[in-house]
């Protein structure tokens, strides 16, 4: 079994005449958290798009779990399908539906477990991103913010994926609920053996839980690596990332654990 | 990496070896979401058979583990245990360990489990209680609504500076003009079906010229005014529902309140007004589509000239039919504008809402207008005009 889970090699993105990506390569390794950095319009979301097979880059190669996602039959599209979870950044909970079945909408699908039991799996997936068990029979517009991002995250957990892609996890949540979302994601890798790429721009998850990252800019990955790796890169859309005045602070301060 | 198939979590119950009433259980297989079936299946009539026995687990054999199936082995050992038995695994790995210890936190409470019997048997009455106290609830929401419309009304008619005739002109063209031409297609169907259906019949007596009486009655009195506000309900209601509905999610009415802009000062108010002057002229409308289609027919089928028909109907049509028919306008149109906006303002936050609400609204006022003209109906027999 090789080490990486993902692998993006010379990956062309183009909408109309505009070029968003121009040769990029990036892997992922098993078992880590990895985040894709960038500022707004460098193309991460679009990035994190083409891995989950909602776009097609115009050439180039993406394989996730050793499929080769250009050349994939519907069958193992479908089985790769399975192994993932997907976090949206508004949550795009099914506003028809509640908590319970919006987390429980692949196991009832996909499985063939008894109904009794499906609930009980989808009460544990609710009480481990933190909703108290009343929230299950909430719907999505009766829920804060914060829990909506939770309900989200519980449903793409529901079918034990392999594999999270998570696009603005802390995006429009407060400090405190941000790290609270950290601490949930690494707690939940320790269970569930995760491995999880991020799209963000909260330097403090770049922080605290991420492992590994890359940097996209001019249309190419500017940087890749861990913290110390990257933070020593010259390149000045680096340099301003980090050693800006909000980068800064934390720069100094360095990583807290 | 491939993801391989898992093979099917299994749980077997071996012969009993050294006899003392212990139950010997040996799981193997792969305890994975998509193989946890037939393990689920037989550890549910495992649990429901064997009450207050030992039972030996052996899990030294089991494959892989997702968190799913932590969850069936915490699931089913909780339950054997609150049936007193008494259970021992052996075998454990330590990865398994860790993520039983990891999940156990997180195993949800007992949530009730299957209602009792009486519970059962009690829940159609919970419903038809909980659907009666939501009714009443509707109404009382409809009428403190109508008292706040009133409120305004009556402040408005002191201020009529303040009324909005802007609005009004506005409403009106989109609620009277736009909808001419199919008040005008749907009257002149009525018209037919009316005048077709009769001159059969009265042809049978030799009765042709009664066929006048009829339509003229049938359509200014009851039918004219009925149709119209039908199309009008189906048509002006649902949008009034669904423009307010939409302001509310995107808080333009809340943003209204805070500017000090009375949404039914500014929203509600111009639309039952509007509805309740153009209504009646549609119906005076309708009226003479659907006569001059009977006039149609009959000239056909029955031979009546036009100047015979127009005779007799000055003849018989008295003006108070006409003007009945034309004052259920203004109760029918307020009806419907009322529940078309106030429906409109109950929309809450999300976007499925306001297709409910529509429904809802349509379903209500073409239902009150029709009631309504039942009660008109039977009032105005019962005075004798």
């Amino acid at each position: 079994m090789s080490d990486t889970i993902i692998t993006v090699s010379d990956v062309v993105t183009q909408f109309g005449k505009n070029r968003v990506h121009d040769g990029i390569s990036l892997s992922v390794r098993q078992g880590e958290i990895y985040g894709l950095l960038g500022g707004s319009g460098s193309g991460k979301s679009s990035l994190l798009k083409e891995m989950i097979m909602l776009l097609r880059p115009q050439s180039g190669e993406i394989k996730v779990l050793g499929q080769d996602l250009s050349r994939i039959s519907r069958s193992s599209a479908a089985t790769l399908r399975h192994h993932w979870g997907v976090l949206f950044q508004a949550g795009a909970l099914y506003s028809s539906l509640t908590v319970e079945e919006n987390v429980g909408i692949k196991l009832r699908e996909y499985t063939d477990l008894p109904l009794r039991l499906i609930q009980y799996i989808v009460r544990m997936k609710i009480k481990m991103v933190g909703l108290p068990e009343e929230a299950a029979a909430l719907y999505p517009s009766e829920l804060s913010g914060g829990m909506v991002k939770r309900a989200a995250l519980a449903r793409a957990l529901a079918m034990d994926p392999e594999l999270l892609f998570l696009d603005e996890p802390t995006s429009g949540l407060d400090p405190v609920g941000a790290e609270a979302f950290d601490n949930l994601i690494l707690e939940l890798r320790e269970i569930l053996g995760l491995t999880v790429v991020m799209v963000t721009h909260d330097l403090d998850s770049i922080w605290t839980i991420v492992d590994r990252f890359s940097v996209l800019g001019e249309k190419k990955v500017i940087a890749e690596g861990t913290l110390n790796e990257v933070i020593e890169n010259p390149h000045p859309i680096v340099r301003q990332f980090f050693r800006g005045a909000r980068g800064g602070i934390r720069s100094r301060d360095g990583k807290q654990n | 990496m491939q993801p391989t198939r898992s093979q099917k979590a299994q749980i077997e119950r071996l012969k009993s070896q050294d006899g003392e009433g212990v139950i010997l259980l040996k799981s193997f297989g792969d305890w994975t979401i998509d193989a946890l079936r037939d393990a689920a299946d037989t550890l549910e009539k495992f649990s429901r058979v064997n009450r207050n026995v030992s039972i030996q687990w052996d899990v030294s054999d089991v494959g892989r583990v997702d968190s799913a199936g932590m969850m069936l082995f915490i699931r089913y050992y909780d339950l054997l245990k609150s049936n007193g038995c008494s259970i021992k695994v052996v075998g454990v790995k330590s990865e398994h360990e860790k993520m039983y210890r990891l999940l156990r936190r997180y195993a949800p409470g007992d949530f009730g489990g299957r209602p009792a019997l009486f519970s059962r048997f009690l829940r159609p009455l919970n419903g038809i209680g909980r659907s009666f106290v939501a009714f009443l609830l509707d109404i009382t929401a409809f009428l403190s609504f109508i008292g706040e419309n009133f409120v305004d009304l009556i402040s408005s008619l002191l201020h009529p500076r303040s009324i909005r005739f802007g609005a009004i002109v506005k409403n009106i063209e989109e609620a009277g003009v736009r909808a001419m031409p199919i008040v005008t297609l749907t009257s002149f169907l009525i018209g037919v079906v009316i005048a077709y259906q009769g001159a059969v019949q009265l042809e049978k007596f030799g009765a042709n010229i009664f066929i006048v009486d009829m339509i003229g009655l049938s359509i200014t009195r009851e039918l004219a005014p009925l149709i119209t506000a039908i199309v009008v309900a189906g048509r002006t209601g649902s949008s009034y529902t669904a423009q307010l509905g939409v302001m509310k999610i995107t808080e333009e009415i809340d943003a209204m309140r805070t500017m000090g802009f009375d949404p039914h000062r500014f929203l509600v108010l111009p639309r039952i007004m509007a509805l309740m002057i153009v209504l009646p002229l549609m119906i005076f409308f309708s009226d003479i589509i659907g006569i001059a289609a009977g006039m149609f027919i009959s000239h056909i089928h029955l031979h009546i000239s036009y100047a015979e028909f127009l005779h007799r109907l000055q003849d018989v049509l008295e003006v108070r039919h006409f003007w009945i028919g034309i004052c259920k306008g203004p109760f029918f149109a307020w009806l419907i504008a009322a529940v078309g906006c106030f429906r409109g303002l109950q929309v809450s936050k999300n976007t499925e809402s306001i297709g409910r609400y529509t429904t809802i609204s349509v379903v209500n006022s073409i239902f009150l207008v029709i009631a309504c003209d039942a009660f008109f109906s039977v009032l105005l027999t019962e005075l004798g005009i």
